[in-house]
């Protein structure tokens, strides 16, 4: 899975996301950092309310407003500021530079146009075309999402194809315009088995010919060991731990990401019983002061419930925010003993 | 399994009409949406089955629920025919029978409190007075985890762990046979789906509850699974013990399936075997075995001939022509 990868292209540093509601500010995004290189995958993962989808809607600057505002930090791409644009730059970047696939092809589609119309809407806001040319354009989409007969395909609604299919014509909207970043948000969840692993495959091998930076949002730790070449684990809207996909695996550090780990059942080995992590994400509006996890976690003393601690450095790209590692710390996997 | 099964299913088939026109309705076509399976389970078991949408577990979970009438075919629990039972022995039988869906959101009723709803089984079919229905209700809330006190609340005051906590509470409050669970963890957070699946697997042990569960993501049947059968268009093409399916997989798509799952780690490298196209469609399902199609193996006689169920190894049986 190690492919070359090439220069930085997308750089965030300290991203804030708030919204501000009645019941007070909730902090979706508060301090993640990343940097993601060219024909590099990285995965975000975390559970619902983690902040995952929210740091993706920040870098296409789609955070729903009035109530969210990005309020600090940098989203850098290629060197330029993205937050220093204006709403009309903003949308020469999206689709054109940062394209994104959502969860569900169902609701993304629009069931009155053709998906032939869909996909021309899409390349039409980028490349001022005569009608024939765009339309050859997009059977060449389809084409390249390996959609089959996409000269007859194109005159199709989306009701008259299946999911797996209409998430083909989602993705071949998504690159239409070659975009530098493709952000993909739970983009197999609602495929089924077989239909995912096509278009993971599919993913990869449109990844391999043009090189693109892809952003994986999951909650599922086996995409990202499929996919991934780097992971960032997230929690309560902080980024507890980022490093390469495999020394996650290896040494989570994370309490957080070892929990997690344990948690999933495994198909390939008999599990005696699954390590259950007590208790519930905290809410986001009501944040502990210190380590968000402090209430779930096994080993979590009174610093943990004050301080929130810093980035602890346990390897080569890989980080972990937990006070355990200020002194040298093994992890240790979790026993399933206590549930 | 030494004792006769709680749930055995012989030859059961259900066929839905297609049909065309609004008031002169005519029959063009039939979803052969479940097409003769067979299974049993036995007291304190848990079969799954697995398989993608459209295969027909969910019209085999509602026909054991008796939410469908069989086109042919029986569902036989504790020895009687659930779709002959009337008067007395249907209550017993909906007493014995319960089941857990997948969204807690939309299972259970937001006007109803935790201790109606947990109560609503034993209330409907008159099982208990009304002094043992509250002792009844706080034990079983202790033994799903919840607190007595919280039977007062409404189920939005839960979070979605703690609403399935509600659903297999109610599910057991009448101590049933046999629960249904129709993928009874999918719509959960990772970290809290571990705790659901713990808890039914301790349930299960503590009243020897069977269970059919229903689950597309395989690592989950075989955590929770003695037995698994897997289906392909409304049939039954493998089924065997747990343990010797994960390891021995033998039908082409039972190991498609398999290698298509997400590995555990990214070190895990799976042969990997990508189907082509997709699941064709029941109405008019393909000739022989269903599977032929897109099967990388199909030999002649795949097309022709429908491959019956063979015993390959104890309780591994598999509908391949290639054994």
């Amino acid at each position: 899975m190690s492919r070359p990868v090439g220069d930085v292209i997308l750089e965030v540093d300290d991203l804030h996301t708030y919204c501000f509601t009645r019941w007070g500010v909730v902090k979706a995004v508060d301090g993640v950092s990343f940097s993601l290189r060219q024909g590099e995958t990285l995965g975000i993962v975390g559970e619902s309310g983690s902040g995952k989808t929210m740091t993706a809607l920040s870098l296409l600057r789609l955070v729903p407003r009035p109530a969210a505002r990005i309020v600090k930090g940098s989203i850098r791409l290629a060197g330029e500021d993205l937050l220093a644009k204006s709403e009309r730059e903003m949308r020469a970047v999206r689709g054109r530079r940062i394209s994104m696939i959502l969860q569900d092809p169902q609701t993304s589609l629009n069931p009155v146009f053709t998906i032939g119309n869909q996909l021309i809407e899409a390349i039409q806001i980028h490349h001022k075309d005569g009608r024939g040319s765009l339309v050859r354009r997009a059977i060449e989409g389809l084409k390249q999402v390996r959609v089959a007969a996409p000269e007859r395909r194109v005159a199709d609604y989306p009701h008259q194809i299946s999911g797996g299919m209409k998430q083909r014509v989602v993705g071949a909207i998504a690159i239409s315009c070659e975009p530098k970043v493709l952000i993909a948000d739970e983009p197999t969840t609602s495929l089924d088995v077989t239909i995912q692993a096509q278009y993971l495959r599919l993913l990869r091998e449109i990844q391999q010919a043009t090189n693109l930076a892809l952003i994986f949002i999951t909650h599922d730790f086996g995409i990202v060991a499929k996919m991934c070449d780097r992971v960032i684990v997230m929690y309560a809207g902080r980024a507890v731990e980022s490093g390469p996909v495999r020394d996650i695996f290896n040494r989570p550090s994370h309490p957080y990401t070892q929990a997690l780990l344990s948690s999933v059942p495994s198909m390939d080995e008999d599990v005696a019983r699954l390590y259950s992590i007590a208790g519930q994400p905290p809410a986001l509006w009501d944040l502990p002061e210190g380590c968000r996890f402090a209430a779930r976690c096994p080993h979590a003393d009174d610093r943990c419930r004050h301080e929130y601690p810093r980035a602890f450095s346990v390897g080569e790209g890989h980080t972990a925010d937990c006070w355990r590692l200020e002194k040298e710390w093994t992890p240790r996997p979790f026993s399933a003993s206590t549930s | 399994m030494d004792a006769a099964p709680v749930l055995r299913v012989d030859e059961l088939t259900k066929h839905f009409p297609v049909t065309e026109g609004l008031l002169w309705t005519k029959v063009v076509g039939w979803v052969k949406a479940v097409d003769g399976i067979a299974f049993s389970v036995g007291q304190g078991q848990t079969l799954a089955l697995v398989g993608e949408s459209g295969c027909g577990k969910t019209t085999t979970a509602k026909l054991i629920l008796r939410l469908e009438r069989p086109t042919a075919g029986t569902v036989t629990v504790d020895g009687e025919d659930v779709h002959t039972l009337g008067g007395e022995a249907l209550k017993q039988y909906r007493a014995k029978v319960q089941a857990v869906f997948q969204d807690p959101w939309s299972s259970l009723s937001p006007r109803m409190r935790v201790r109606e709803i947990v109560a609503e089984p034993l209330v409907i079919n008159g099982l208990a007075s009304s002094h043992e229905i509250k002792e009844r209700v706080a034990e079983i809330l202790s033994a799903v985890g919840l607190r007595p006190q919280q039977a007062d609340l409404y189920p939005h005051e839960f979070s979605g762990g703690q609403r399935q906590r509600i659903a297999v509470a109610s599910a057991l409050v009448s101590r049933p046979k046999l629960i249904v669970l129709d993928e009874p963890v999918s719509a959960l957070d990772v970290s809290i789906r571990a705790q659901i699946m713990n808890l039914l697997v301790d349930l299960q042990r503590q009243y020897d509850v069977s269970f059919l569960l229903i689950a597309h993501h395989l690592a989950t049947t075989r955590y929770m699974a003695h037995e698994v059968a897997v289906m392909y268009l409304g049939q039954i093409v493998e089924k065997a013990p747990t343990k010797e399916l994960f390891t021995s997989p033998l039908h082409p798509y039972t190991k498609a399936l398999f290698s298509a799952a997400l590995p555990a780690h990214p070190d895990i490298a799976r042969e990997e075997i990508i189907l082509s196209g997709e699941v064709p469609s029941p109405i008019n399902p393909p000739s022989g075995c269903r599977f032929h199609p897109r099967c990388p193996f199909a030999m002649r006689q795949c097309s022709e001939t429908e491959p019956s169920p063979k015993e390959i190894a104890a309780g591994h049986m598999v509908a391949c022509h290639l054994y």
